[in-house]
Parts: C-alpha cells; sequence; structure tokens
C-alpha cells in the first residue's frame, strides 16, 4: 500500500493518535468483494431487498469510474488491501455499563465522558464498522423521537427506513456512494415525527480504530413537518503509517416548515481518507443547515449539498476547513435549486499552512422552475505561509428567472499591519498569529455548540504552534 | 537616565531611502513633548520605528528607554517594557473581539494576571470617561469602527495599559472637535509624573487642549527647532516655511 502521508503531522500533538487492541468478534477478508457482502448480511441478519441492493451497489463501484475533475485518489487508494467489514461488539448496548470495557476505556480516553451526555439528548458512539453504544434521553424518545443506529433502524423501522433510504443519495452517485451502499454498517437513524422540537442535540462519536480499515457508516435522518432537530457528529482515528478510508453517506430529509442542522467536526487522523457524500432535501419552507469542520484527515473529499424541492425552503452551509501539513481539503458546497422562492447561503472559510492545501469547490445550480430565488456566496481563504496553497473552484449554473445571486471571495495572508499592531500593544508574535486566525474562522465557530467552539479553538492553536517564520 | 526615553542620532530609511537623518531627543518622564513637522518630514516614520514596525530599518543610532537600548527588541517586548504607541491609521482585526483582545494586552503588560472582575471594572470606568458605550467592547477590534472610534479606543488601550512612555501618531487627525476633546480629556487624565508622552502632529489644534512642556519642529529628517509651547502658535500664524527657509536649504524639486 503506498504511503504518501506517513509522516504524521501532530504526531506528537495528535492526542486522538492512541490505538486500543480490540479484540475483532467479525472480521472479513481484505477487498471488496460479493462474499463479505453474504457475510455482512448473515450476521446482520438482513432482509432480501437489502441484499440485493448491497451486490448491485457493489457491481456499481466496481464499474465506476472517479469523476474527472477530482485529481488524485485514482492510484492512491489500493482497495484490495482495506478490510470492509470490522465488528468489536455483537450490538448496539443502549446502557454504558453494558459497552465492553476496552471499548469504554477507549471512549474514556478520548474524552467522551459520562458527564457530558448530560448536556446531550442522546449520545451514539461508532467504533470501526459497528455501533458500540446508542442512547436517547427519556424525555425525548416520549415525543417519539428515534434515535438508532442505522442498522437497528432497518429492522425496527423498515417502513420509514425504506420509503427515505437511498432516495436522497443513490448509488449510482458517485464511486463512494456505491462503495459505501455496498458495505454500509453503522451510523444513526434519526426519526422526528410531526411538530415535534428536539431542543437538545443528538451526538455521535464515529472511532477508527482498526488498521487498513474501510468505515462506511450510514445515516439517515428524517425531520417531518414542522418539527428540528440538531445532529453532531465528531470523528477521530489513531495514527497508523497505512491508510484507512471513511467513506460516509448521510442523507436528510426535512419536511414542510421543519427545520434541521447537522454539524461535523472532524479530526480524522492523516492517514485517513475522508470520502463523504452529505445530501439534503428541503421541502416547503424547509430550512436545512450544514456545518462542517474538516480539520484532520490527509484528504478530504466532501461538499455537503442542500436540494430545494419546496417552495420557500431555505439551505445554509458553513464550511470550515483547516489544512496544515500533509492534508488536502477538498472541501465545499452545494445548493441545488428546484422550486421557487427559495434562498441559500455558503460561508467558507479555510486555512492553510505548513504546506497544506485546501480547496474551495462549490455548486449553485438554478433550475428553470426556480424563480426568484436568492443565493449568498461567501468564500475566505487564509494562507499562512509560502508554502501553502488554497485554491476556489466556484461553478454557477442558472437557468432560472429573477435570481439573484452574490458571489464574494477573498484570499488574505496574516498581514504585517495586523500583526504589528497585536504586537505593540505586549502580545507574543505566536498569540498575535492565533488571535487573527481564531478572528478569522470567528463567524463560523460561533454557530458550534459551546464544547466544539473551544475543541476547535484548541485545535486550531495546535496547528498554529510553529509556525512562526 | 532611568526616568528618561532617549533618541540619539537615528537614522531610519524605508525600502533604501532615508527618511530620518540624525534625531535628537529626550523625553523624560512628567514631561508631554510635541513633534510637528510639514507633510513627509519623517514624523510617522519616527512613531513606527520607536515601536519596531519590519518595514522600517534603523541604520544608525540608539533609542534608550531607562538607559536600556530597545532597538534590538521586538515591538511586543517593547510594549511590555512599557512603550506605547497609539497609531495614526489603528488596524482593523475581524472576528476578534475589542474586549478579549484588551484583556490579553492587559495581561502581556501586567506583572501579575487581572481577575476578570478587576479588569472589567477598571474598563468600565475608562470606557466611561471616554463617553465609549457599552456595545462597543463586543466589537470586533476596529472593523467598522469610525474614525473617532478608533481613536478613542487607542486612547482606551492606552489607559488600560498604563504605559510609561507614549507616543501618538497624529491622533487628532480626522477627529471631529468633541472626539478631539475626549481624546484630549483621556491624555490629561493620564499626564502625571509616571508617564512621559510625545505627541506627533501636523496641526497645532490638539495643543490647545493638551499644552506641552516643550515642541520641536522635524523637517526632513532632522529635529530644526525646540521651544516652549508658544512655538505652536507661530507655527499657526506663519506656518513652517519661515522655518525651512531659516534653517535650510529651499529643497531641490524633482
Amino acid at each position: 500500500m503506498s504511503t504518501p502521508t506517513t509522516e504524521p503531522i501532530l504526531r506528537g500533538t495528535y492526542k486522538e493518535g492512541f490505538h486500543d487492541d480490540l479484540k475483532p468478534v467479525h472480521t472479513v477478508q481484505k477487498g471488496p468483494k460479493h462474499e463479505v457482502i453474504d457475510y455482512m448480511c448473515d450476521v446482520k441478519g438482513e432482509p432480501d431487498w437489502m441484499r440485493e441492493f448491497r451486490h448491485r451497489s457493489l457491481d456499481i463501484f466496481l464499474k465506476k469510474d472517479l469523476p474527472q475533475w477530482l485529481p488524485g485518489l485514482r492510484d492512491e487508494i489500493h482497495y484490495d488491501d482495506i478490510t470492509y467489514y470490522v465488528s468489536a461488539v455483537e450490538k448496539s448496548a443502549n446502557r454504558w455499563e453494558d459497552v465492553p470495557v476496552e471499548i469504554r476505556r477507549t471512549y474514556d480516553k478520548l474524552g467522551i465522558a459520562k458527564e457530558e451526555q448530560k448536556l446531550l439528548g442522546g449520545l451514539g458512539a461508532q467504533i470501526d464498522s459497528e455501533m458500540a453504544y446508542h442512547n436517547i434521553q427519556e424525555s425525548l424518545s416520549k415525543k417519539g423521537i428515534i434515535f438508532l443506529s442505522c442498522d437497528d433502524g432497518l429492522k425496527q423501522y423498515p417502513e420509514i427506513f425504506k420509503a427515505h433510504f437511498a432516495r436522497a443519495i443513490p448509488p449510482e452517485d458517485n464511486k463512494f456512494a456505491a462503495l459505501n451502499s455496498a458495505f454500509w454498517s453503522g451510523g444513526s437513524f434519526v426519526y422526528i415525527p410531526k411538530g415535534v422540537k428536539c431542543d437538545i442535540p443528538l451526538s455521535v462519536y464515529f472511532r477508527i480504530n482498526a488498521e487498513q480499515f474501510g468505515q462506511f457508516e450510514r445515516t439517515l435522518i428524517i425531520c417531518e413537518d414542522d418539527s428540528f432537530c440538531h445532529y453532531v457528529e465528531g470523528c477521530s482515528a489513531p495514527i497508523y503509517t497505512t491508510n484507512s478510508l471513511h467513506a460516509a453517506v448521510v442523507e436528510i430529509f426535512v419536511k414542510e416548515r421543519a427545520r434541521c442542522r447537522y454539524t461535523t467536526i472532524q479530526n480524522w487522523s492523516t492517514d485517513v481518507y475522508n470520502l463523504v457524500t452529505k445530501r439534503a432535501f428541503a421541502y416547503k419552507n424547509a430550512v436545512m443547515e450544514w456545518v462542517d469542520g474538516n480539520l484532520g484527515s490527509g484528504r478530504t473529499v466532501k461538499y455537503p449539498s442542500v436540494y430545494m424541492l419546496g417552495e420557500g425552503a431555505h439551505g445554509e452551509i458553513l464550511s470550515l476547513a483547516s489544512a496544515d501539513r500533509n492534508m488536502w481539503q477538498d472541501a465545499g458546497a452545494k445548493l441545488v435549486f428546484y422550486a421557487p422562492n427559495c434562498t441559500g447561503r455558503i460561508n467558507s472559510k479555510s486555512i492553510s499552512g505548513h504546506g497544506g492545501r485546501a480547496s474551495y469547490r462549490g455548486l449553485v445550480q438554478v433550475n428553470p422552475q426556480a424563480q426568484n430565488c436568492r443565493v449568498q456566496v461567501n468564500c475566505d481563504a487564509l494562507i499562512l505561509d509560502e508554502k501553502s496553497r488554497s485554491d476556489t473552484y466556484p461553478v454557477m449554473e442558472i437557468d432560472g428567472d429573477l435570481v439573484t445571486v452574490e458571489h464574494e471571495a477573498s484570499v488574505s495572508n496574516v498581514s504585517e499591519e495586523q500583526l504589528f499592531y497585536l504586537m505593540s500593544r505586549g502580545v507574543k508574535k505566536e498569540d498575535a498569529i492565533s488571535m487573527i486566525v481564531n478572528g478569522f474562522i470567528e463567524p463560523i465557530v460561533k454557530e458550534l455548540p459551546m464544547e466544539f467552539a473551544v475543541e476547535i479553538n484548541r485545535l486550531i492553536n495546535l496547528q498554529m504552534e510553529g509556525s512562526v517564520g | 537616565m532611568a526616568d528618561k526615553f532617549e533618541i540619539v542620532d537615528l537614522h531610519v530609511k524605508i525600502e533604501e531611502r532615508e527618511i530620518l537623518k540624525g534625531v535628537n531627543l529626550v523625553v523624560s518622564k512628567g514631561e508631554v513633548h510635541a513633534l510637528m513637522g510639514p507633510n513627509g518630514s519623517g514624523k510617522s516614520t519616527l512613531a513606527n520605528a520607536i515601536m519596531g514596525h519590519p518595514k522600517y530599518t534603523v541604520t544608525q543610532g540608539k533609542i534608550l528607554m531607562k538607559g536600556e537600548n530597545i532597538l534590538e527588541m521586538e515591538p511586543d517586548e517593547r510594549a511590555r517594557k512599557g512603550l506605547f504607541l497609539a497609531f495614526q491609521y489603528p488596524c482593523e482585526v475581524p472576528g476578534v473581539r475589542t474586549s478579549n483582545f484588551l484583556r490579553l494586552a492587559c495581561n502581556a503588560r501586567a506583572a501579575r494576571e487581572l481577575d476578570v472582575v478587576e479588569f472589567y471594572s477598571k474598563l468600565e470606568e475608562k470606557m466611561k470617561f471616554l463617553e465609549i458605550n457599552e456595545a462597543f467592547m463586543k466589537r470586533y477590534l476596529n472593523e467598522g469602527f469610525s474614525g473617532g472610534e478608533k481613536k478613542r479606543n487607542e486612547i482606551l488601550q492606552m489607559m488600560m495599559l498604563q504605559p510609561e512612555f507614549a507616543v501618538m501618531d497624529e491622533t487628532d487627525s480626522g477627529l471631529d472637535i468633541d472626539a478631539l476633546r475626549i481624546v484630549s480629556r483621556g491624555v490629561n487624565e493620564l499626564r502625571g509624573p509616571d508617564l512621559g508622552i510625545l505627541i506627533i502632529t501636523h496641526y497645532e489644534r490638539i495643543l490647545r487642549y493638551i499644552t506641552p512642556d516643550v515642541i520641536h519642529i522635524l523637517v526632513d529628517g532632522k529635529i530644526v527647532k525646540s521651544g516652549g509651547a508658544d512655538l505652536a502658535a507661530h507655527l499657526e500664524e506663519h506656518g513652517y516655511d519661515w522655518i525651512i527657509k531659516e534653517d535650510e536649504p529651499t529643497p531641490v524639486k524633482a
């Protein structure tokens, strides 16, 4: 296996870089094989339609090429060396005490302490392929809110599941969506009934522990009319010298007048390829918000999207990417309009330092039936040194009438004048740089839950270390 | 020595062009000096060189603060030693809240960390004095501030940091009469035996509110005249021409 990212940055400082010796309950032969799918379906006890869907998806994956516009990757990922299903647990527990001790220890080290659960409406924890834990506060489940692992969602609510699964992101969508569709395991199934507001965030933590492994969690969120929910996910992995693959699929359905916010803070180690497809359908007067923070992973390819399908829908994407040494954050956003009087906003901020590369790729597509829509795109890049790089690839396809599109982009450096000003007040150069950088991302960070905002500032400051020339 | 800020034969260039050609100046604690001069005489260069702006290269001379040469120090170190520069054009720093910045700066300067209550009560008192409203602190540092707000913010920082020597670079420029009065009130409040001030200005207007002990006139990179407060009035009446005629050969027009 080629190892283009063998010198993980933060080896000393990436605090999630440990791995634990967890004995797998289930493990399979390497490579994307039909036999692996049959094994998984047997172990999980899945219905025939899912088995069929998985096999069909694998065929699509094997045939499908990577998109032309996506550079690299083609020769970097060696699919045959990857293990597609590793499970350290028999089933997802809903009492923390029932989670195997070794796994609990892992989560303790990550600071997913029991105390933190008190702030959350529900907590899920996935390690490798399976959810080790999934629990929801009783007050929320009494309102009819469902928060399960995706596998349990399929088992316990087969009708709702089948009516939405793969409807926003079919396996034909792209190569990695096909791969996920073939081997998906874990992730969350969230259902918020009509008129119900889930006022405390539901949170899930994804962890890769195995080596040369592919994690393919699948998340399905359904917000019925007039409902609300905030879903938060965090990610980390040990540092190995070989590469792992994280190819998730997240599908969200925000029905009439409902609102959903989905917050991600990924801090994978640099030997994880993070190739994720995220899409939300927003119906009449619905509001969908993606808050997408990419701070880790050697290579991220991810453009959360909102498809505005009903009149008056609003889609909003806040994207934050920090590309440090040995990282290429290929992040961005997509807003696709299919209905009139919709609005959308993209606000992207990227930082590149220590030779890292940040690319913004954005699509704004307004179809003929989408009249009178308004879109605002802001895209700012901060480059910390001459070795680092930032690119912007905005695509606009406007077919509707009376459409207003505003696009603003800026690229800046930490200016000498700002540094001098802050330093003239006694602030050390390092602190001044980190102040300027944290100020740059502040408009996005202030949208995050408190614990995440603190964590982001901590990670950014870590990455700033040694950036003083 | 210990209570003096001394500039000795200072030569400064920017991009190979010599701007200051041997400036000598001594400000003692308790004194207010004004440095006046026509456009292009090198006033702002002096202010920036004193604080250590990386664009300005000192080619000769010394700057001594309480006997210690500060030229080898980075700007932040100079500040922590008690030097302050009120900027002519204070920089905007988006996303950094003014109060957070002030707190960090105060802690960097102070021997011990101020506790939060102590800090905010001091801040509130100074803000009231400068007629700055509360919302100001939550705003990002200088971002979208009017000219007057920026200058008042500079004086507020000076009051919070309590420097031993302060240079004020054209603090009066762009201020209306009310703002000028408030800013001057701040400076007069700070004036005292523990602080030496150098006010750099083009106009004598600010000197009607802050009476200096000494006035220096800088022309073409050199101090050509020093005198008492009455020098300002004379300048107002006659402009800079009489000094240039008196002390320097007529500059050759390029």
